[in-house]
């Protein structure tokens, strides 16, 4: 059945121009590396948030095992905040590329009803997210965790190794990493313990929205300028669609059209002003400009070293 | 190593077609400290390609309320990731930035100039083609700097940049730029480096980093940093044949098998003749299988999945390599290893060997130790500390396969891990398989036979011989060279 599919698909994709040398290479060291982790762990899996690094990890994954199945299961931490928009598209996803995909919710969290908005954005994160992802790993004992994250996002991330390795509980000890040389990977672990695999360790922004436009890669619309209702709340553009959507005494629901850079629980990310429809116009709109893509992210800047400190946490 | 008194140093040719240039990421290693301006070249160059953006920047400015006299950020603090590392105004371990310019993109390993830097640059330069060498125009050339050269140089990096940095403050005094070029390229020549550039730089003004330095600099015509990285090569495809370590064995269903690796050298196509190794069994290239397409030829670097014409027994940590030109097998190799953790490595000590996708028990004998200093080797039994660099001989169990590092940075490089913690202890370059007719006993009687290759294949399918393949010496040749060989030994 395998081979029939994959004769299909060769034929299908015949016209496609060949990927440059260089998003060739990142190609092949990200396909390395889920390959060398697969082989060496007994229980991978691979995190799932929907956006555009996730989206770029799975088809490298799809690559990696093809004419075989990806031999482990995605894992989507659903905060409950996420936009609906992302959450249709992980579905359709699912079925489409035909994914064990598992998803898990912090029962604490809605049981106790955690929300950015009752208990602010850092202690929501800590448990609808960092919690929520140990929780998840921890029930399903998986040795080995892929994850989307590149070293050029945040400053701590460039110290960040593509095996990760994580004690028991999940701790992160930036100072007292292994070493890695060449393309040569420790996997050696003992029982409880655990790496975080990063096959986009090397990649940028530009990379990634190169690498989707040369592969046709599916994105939610999210990523595309469209009219959407906003506020501007600290500094950011805040969707304002939601039912749960309360706007501030002072705050003025406007509509524009905008898009959004990174995704993540649309009461943490800002939007940004665009008229960009088009993959082409995102890329030509990316290569002037003068923000970083995190720029959008609340939870990064809620202290000095947050990042850092929600990774030593446990955190992707 | 051998010095040369001719002064046969190649500066890049900047009048190079663009057509021919090498599009693959250049992945560099700097090597200098903080008080050469290290942290302040990279934040250039990162300012100046526009890899830093306004928000990161303003962080930056926000963080330690301290601009310098050209309105920039200040570099050292949007390089130092770390919590620790800003509070305490050092440097981590090593770091990696990007950048790009509209001809290439560069990946920037960043490792400390002081504490523990052998550890960190050999980290770094174990995946780097070219290493940027920084020296401060006041200070010259240090004992540091040869000291980073030879470590460059050890783990296989062929190209060297020499920045005279803090140009500015020596009055741009061409003099003394001559000077330093021609001390260093004399130090890179005596490691066997021929591909050297010097380049007078101001990293604070911006000068011959990515923009030129013409206005200060009339005198000096050559290429900027960002010219010379441009042009530099990337070497991934050198080695003595194809390679294929296998990663895994791919069985989506009964009738498809297939094993998926990283050529690690050469190329192959469809209808070449393998071995598989350590077994020794022989296959033709049925299939080179991708996601995309199915291929006529694969190169080194790619990650692909190879269907062969016949059934054989092929396992993860097995090697594909071409017929013709083949890895060595023993069960003893000389290598070099940089020790990485305190504990050091220790005589006699059985430690886990991983290379390529093989991992495999060894134990390791010291018999010399590096100075850096002179850069001579000493006799040396004993354990080696951390940071040092030794020769060591190793030993196996059971048959490792390797190339010389020299031939192929892939199949010839290995990290070692200590069983006791699973750390890695040690990077390690090999330098050439022991006792080439050796085998597992040094005294035995050897025996060379001249066998027709189908009836040779036979054999080693036969399960006979693959039983004691470490002891085995196969080459493959032609009739009329074996004849000669044989001829040869028989007089």
């Amino acid at each position: 059945m395998h081979i029939s599919e994959f004769d299909a698909h060769t034929q299908d994709k015949q016209s496609k121009p060949p990927l440059d040398p260089h998003l060739k290479a990142l190609e092949n060291e990200a396909i390395h590396i889920f390959r060398e982790v697969a082989a060496e762990f007994e229980r991978p899996v691979m995190l799932y948030s929907i956006g555009k690094d996730s989206s770029v990890l799975l088809h490298l994954a799809r690559k990696a095992f093809y004419p075989g199945r990806i031999p482990f299961p995605l894992l989507h931490i659903d905060t409950g905040w996420k936009f609906p928009e992302m959450i249709t598209f992980r579905d359709e996803m699912a079925k489409r590329y035909d994914l064990d995909l598992l998803v898990h919710t912090n029962p604490r969290g809605l049981k106790e009803n955690i929300t950015p908005y009752t208990h602010g954005s850092a202690l929501y994160t800590d448990i609808m997210k960092t919690e929520a992802l140990r929780q998840a790993l921890d029930a399903g004992q998986y040795d080995a965790a892929f994850g989307g994250a590149r070293r050029d996002e945040e400053a701590s991330r460039a110290k960040e190794r593509i095996y990760s390795f994580r004690t028991p509980d999940h701790k992160w000890d930036p100072r007292n990493q292994r070493p890695e040389l060449w393309n040569v990977y420790n996997g050696m672990i003992r029982r409880g313990e655990s790496v975080r695999a990063f096959p986009l360790s090397n990649w940028t922004e530009v990379d990634i929205w190169r690498y989707i436009q040369a592969e046709n890669i599916p994105l939610t619309p999210l990523y595309y300028a469209a009219k959407r209702k906003f506020v501007e709340r600290d500094g950011m553009m805040i969707w304002a669609e939601d039912p749960r959507f309360e706007a501030l005494p002072d705050e003025q629901v406007r509509e524009d059209y905008i898009r959004f850079r990174t995704l993540g629980c649309w009461p943490l990310t800002g939007a940004i002003p665009s008229r960009a429809t088009t993959l082409d116009d995102v890329i030509a709109e990316l290569e002037i400009a003068t923000v970083s893509e995190r720029q959008g992210r609340a939870i990064d800047k809620d202290q000095a070293g947050s990042m850092e400190k929600k990774k030593r946490e446990g955190y992707f | 190593m051998t010095a040369t008194a001719t002064a046969a140093v190649i500066a890049p040719a900047a009048e190079a077609a663009p057509a021919l240039r090498d599009t693959r990421p250049l992945r560099l290693i700097t090597c200098g400290s903080v008080d050469d301006g290290k942290s302040t070249l990279i934040g250039r160059l990162l300012w100046d390609t526009k890899a830093v953006k306004e928000d990161q920047a303003a962080a930056l400015n926000r963080d330690s309320g301290k601009q310098n006299d050209l309105g920039l950020p200040d570099f050292a603090l949007l390089l130092d990731g770390l919590q620790a590392e800003r509070e305490q105004g050092i440097t981590i371990d090593v770091a990696y930035r990007y950048f790009a310019t509209a001809n290439r993109s560069f990946i920037v390993a960043d490792t400390p100039g002081h504490e523990q830097y052998t550890r960190n640059m050999a980290t770094g330069a174990s995946t780097a083609d070219l290493a940027v060498l920084l020296v401060d125009a006041r200070a010259g050339i240090l004992e540091q700097t040869r000291r980073h050269a030879t470590i460059a140089t050890l783990m296989g990096i062929k190209q060297f940049v020499l920045a005279v940095n803090k140009i500015d403050l020596i009055g741009y005094d061409k003099a003394r730029f001559d000077e330093l070029s021609l001390e260093f390229k004399e130090i890179a020549l005596s490691l066997g480096v021929k591909q050297v550039t010097a380049i007078p730089v101001s990293a604070l003004k911006g000068e011959n980093v990515v923009y030129d330095g013409k206005a200060s600099m009339p005198w000096y015509d050559g290429p900027t940093l960002v010219e010379v990285l441009e042009l530099a090569t990337v070497r991934s495809a050198q080695t003595v044949g194809f390679r294929l370590p296998v990663q895994r064995v791919s069985r989506p269903g009964e009738s498809f098998r297939g094993y998926q690796g990283t050529v690690a050298g050469g190329a192959v196509k469809p209808g070449d003749s393998v071995v598989i190794l350590p077994s020794g069994m022989v296959a033709n290239v049925k299939q080179i299988v991708t996601f995309d397409l199915v291929r006529n030829a694969a190169v080194a670097g790619d990650a692909i999945t190879l269907v062969l014409d016949r059934q054989v027994d092929v396992a993860r940590g097995d090697m594909i390599a071409t017929i013709d030109a083949q890895p060595q097998v023993g069960l003893a190799f000389d290598a070099q290893l940089v020790a990485l953790q305190p504990g050091g490595i220790e005589p006699g000590k059985r430690y886990w060997l991983k290379s390529g996708s093989r991992r495999q028990r060894v134990s390791v004998q010291p018999s010399s130790l590096l100075d850096l200093k002179s850069g001579k080797w000493n006799r040396h039994d004993g354990a080696l500390p951390m940071n040092a660099i030794g020769k060591v001989h190793l030993s196996f169990d059971e048959a490792a396969i390797f190339d010389a590092y020299e031939l192929n940075r892939t199949t010839g490089a290995f990290i070692l891990i200590d069983p006791d913690t699973n750390n890695t202890v040690a990077g390690g370059m090999i330098s050439a398989k022991r006792g080439d007719l050796g085998g597992l006993n040094n005294e035995a009687e050897r025996v060379i036979l001249s066998l027709p290759a189908d009836l040779a294949d036979k054999i080693l399918a036969s399960g006979l011989l693959s039983e004691r393949r470490d002891e085995i010496d196969i080459r493959r040749t032609n009739p009329g060279r074996a004849a000669e060989l044989l001829g040869e030994l028989d007089s």
